[in-house]
C-alpha cells in the first residue's frame, strides 16, 4: 500500500478499502495471530475514548503485540505544555506506529508528517475518524454482500457527526442512495449535500422517523442536549429520534441497524433482540477491522 | 486636462496593479508590503468595472515584483493584470493567476484547527479559483473569500 499513514479516508481508493475489508474478513476466521510480535504501539489518547481505545488495545493484543501510552492528556507531558510535536517526535522513539485520538482537528495529519514511524489517526476533533468508518463499511459489506446501489437512512445529530459525514463521503463511490432524518437543528449541513450534488448521487430529507421501509441500512446516532441552542428544541424533539421495534416491522430483510455508539435512549433496548440490530457485531467487527489497518500499515499482512 | 491627468497618474519605471477588487486594496498593500516601500505609491479605488463591480488601481514607480509576490495576491485579487512599465511604456502585461495550492499566505478559518494551535506553516488546495475558496491541507475545513485572511 502506499499510505503509510492512516488520517484520513478519503487517503484511500476504493482498491484500497477494499484490501482492509478483505485482510479483516481474514482475521474475523481466525482473530489471535501473533503477527506483531516485537512490536511495540503507541496510543496516545489526547482525549478519552474508552471505547475506541479499547478496541484498538484489543486489537493490538490478538496481535500478540505490546503497546504502550496515556488514556488522556492530563496524565501525560502535554500537561506541562509540550507541543505535539514534541510529544510525536519523542513517542515515535519508542514505537513502530502511533495509534492517536486529539481534539484539534488537522492534528493527526500533523502529526504524520513529523513521526518516522506511520500514524492512525483515532479522531481528530470534529473532523476525521477513518478507522470507524472502514468499520462501518465492513459490517454494512458483510450484512448486505456488497457495498454497491444500497439505501443507506442516516438518522440524529446529522450535524455533527463526524461519523456519518465520513461514512456518507466512503459510500460516495458505491452509488449509495441517501436518506437523511434528523430535527431541523441538527440537519445534514450544506456542504455535504452539494458533495452529493458534484457526484450526482440521489438524497432525500425527512423530519420524521419513519418510512423506513427501503432501508436497507439504518444508521442512528445519538442526539445530545449541548448540540441545541435552544433548550426547548430538544425537549421537544429528544424522544422524537428513538427506534423502536414496530419501526422495524415491514422493512426488508436484509435491513440492519447500526451504531456507532455509545448509545444512550436513540434505540430502544428491547430492539436489542431483533435481528435486525447489528450494533454489538458491528463494534466486534472494529477490532478485526483495526487488526487488518495495523498489519497492512505495517506490511506484515 | 487630460494631460494633466497624466502627469499625476503616470509612472517612468515600475509596475501597475489594475482590477483589484475596491474591497481587496488594503489587503494588496498589507500582502505587498506596499506601507513599507519609500518609492512613490499612487492608488485609486472604487473606479466603476464591469468585471468586478468597483475596482481599485495601484501604480508603484521603480519596482517590479518577483511572481511569487505576485501570486500571494492571487487570493484577494484574482483577476489583477500587471502592466510592468518602463520609460513610460509597457512592456510586459501579467496576469494573476490563482495557484492549485497555497503555502503559509492564508490563515485557517477552523478556530479548531491544529495550524492554529501550532506553529506550522499553513497548507491549502485551491477548490475554487473564482470566487476563492481553499481547503486546509490538515482540518480539511473549507476558508471562504470572505472569511479569508492574510498573514
Amino acid at each position: 500500500m502506499e499510505n503509510k499513514n492512516l488520517v484520513s479516508i478519503t487517503d484511500y481508493s476504493k482498491e484500497e478499502i477494499f484490501e482492509i475489508l478483505d485482510l479483516a474478513a481474514e482475521f474475523e476466521k481466525n482473530p489471535n495471530q501473533n503477527l506483531l510480535n516485537n512490536k511495540v504501539i503507541a496510543t496516545l489518547f489526547f482525549e478519552p475514548s474508552t471505547r475506541t481505545r479499547l478496541s484498538f488495545e484489543s486489537a493490538i493484543s490478538r496481535l500478540g503485540g505490546k503497546y504502550i501510552g496515556f488514556t488522556d492528556a492530563s496524565s501525560s507531558s502535554v500537561s506541562k505544555g509540550e507541543s505535539l510535536k514534541d510529544t510525536i517526535m519523542t513517542v515515535a522513539n519508542y514505537s513502530d506506529m502511533i495509534i492517536m485520538r486529539h481534539p484539534i482537528e488537522g492534528s493527526a495529519r500533523w502529526a504524520s508528517e513529523v513521526s518516522r514511524v506511520p500514524v492512525v489517526n483515532a479522531g481528530d476533533g470534529a473532523n476525521q475518524h477513518p478507522t470507524q468508518t472502514l468499520l462501518d463499511l465492513y459490517s454494512i459489506r458483510k450484512t448486505q454482500g456488497t457495498l454497491d446501489n444500497l439505501n443507506i437512512f442516516f438518522v440524529g445529530d446529522l450535524k455533527y457527526g463526524r461519523t456519518v459525514h465520513s461514512l456518507l463521503q466512503a459510500m460516495a463511490i458505491f452509488n449509495t442512495t441517501y436518506h437523511f432524518i434528523s430535527p431541523k437543528e441538527l440537519r445534514i449541513p450544506d456542504e455535504y449535500k452539494l458533495f452529493l450534488d458534484r457526484k450526482g448521487l440521489k438524497y432525500h430529507e425527512y423530519r420524521e422517523l419513519e418510512e423506513l421501509k427501503d432501508a436497507d441500512i439504518i444508521y442512528m446516532t445519538r442526539i445530545q442536549r449541548e448540540r441545541f441552542s435552544d433548550p426547548m428544541e430538544y425537549e421537544k424533539t429528544k424522544n422524537a429520534y428513538i427506534l423502536k421495534n414496530e419501526m422495524l416491522e415491514g422493512t426488508k430483510e436484509n435491513t440492519k441497524v447500526l451504531h456507532p455508539l455509545p448509545r444512550v435512549n436513540e434505540i430502544d433496548t428491547n430492539v436489542d433482540e431483533n435481528e435486525k440490530a447489528y450494533y454489538f457485531t458491528q463494534a466486534l467487527n472494529g477490532v478485526y477491522t483495526r487488526q487488518a489497518i495495523i498489519t497492512h500499515i505495517l506490511g506484515l499482512k | 486636462m487630460d494631460d494633466k491627468k497624466l502627469q499625476v497618474s503616470a509612472i517612468k519605471d515600475g509596475t501597475v496593479i489594475d482590477h483589484v477588487p475596491a474591497s481587496g486594496l488594503f489587503k494588496v498593500i498589507n500582502i505587498l508590503g506596499l506601507d513599507k516601500l519609500d518609492k512613490q505609491i499612487t492608488f485609486g479605488t472604487n473606479f466603476e468595472s464591469k468585471r468586478l463591480g468597483r475596482k481599485a488601481i495601484i501604480k508603484i514607480a521603480d519596482v517590479f515584483f518577483k511572481d511569487d509576490d505576485i501570486n500571494r495576491i492571487a487570493l484577494v485579487a484574482p483577476e489583477a493584470k500587471l502592466n510592468i512599465i518602463r520609460d513610460y511604456k509597457v512592456i510586459e502585461k501579467k496576469i494573476v493567476e490563482v495557484p492549485d495550492s497555497i503555502k503559509g499566505i492564508a490563515k485557517c478559518m477552523n478556530p479548531k484547527c491544529i495550524t492554529n494551535h501550532e506553529g506550522i506553516v499553513t497548507k491549502f488546495t485551491v477548490v475554487s479559483k473564482k470566487k476563492v475558496s481553499i481547503k486546509c491541507h490538515y482540518c480539511e475545513k473549507i476558508t471562504d473569500s470572505e472569511h479569508m485572511e492574510i498573514f
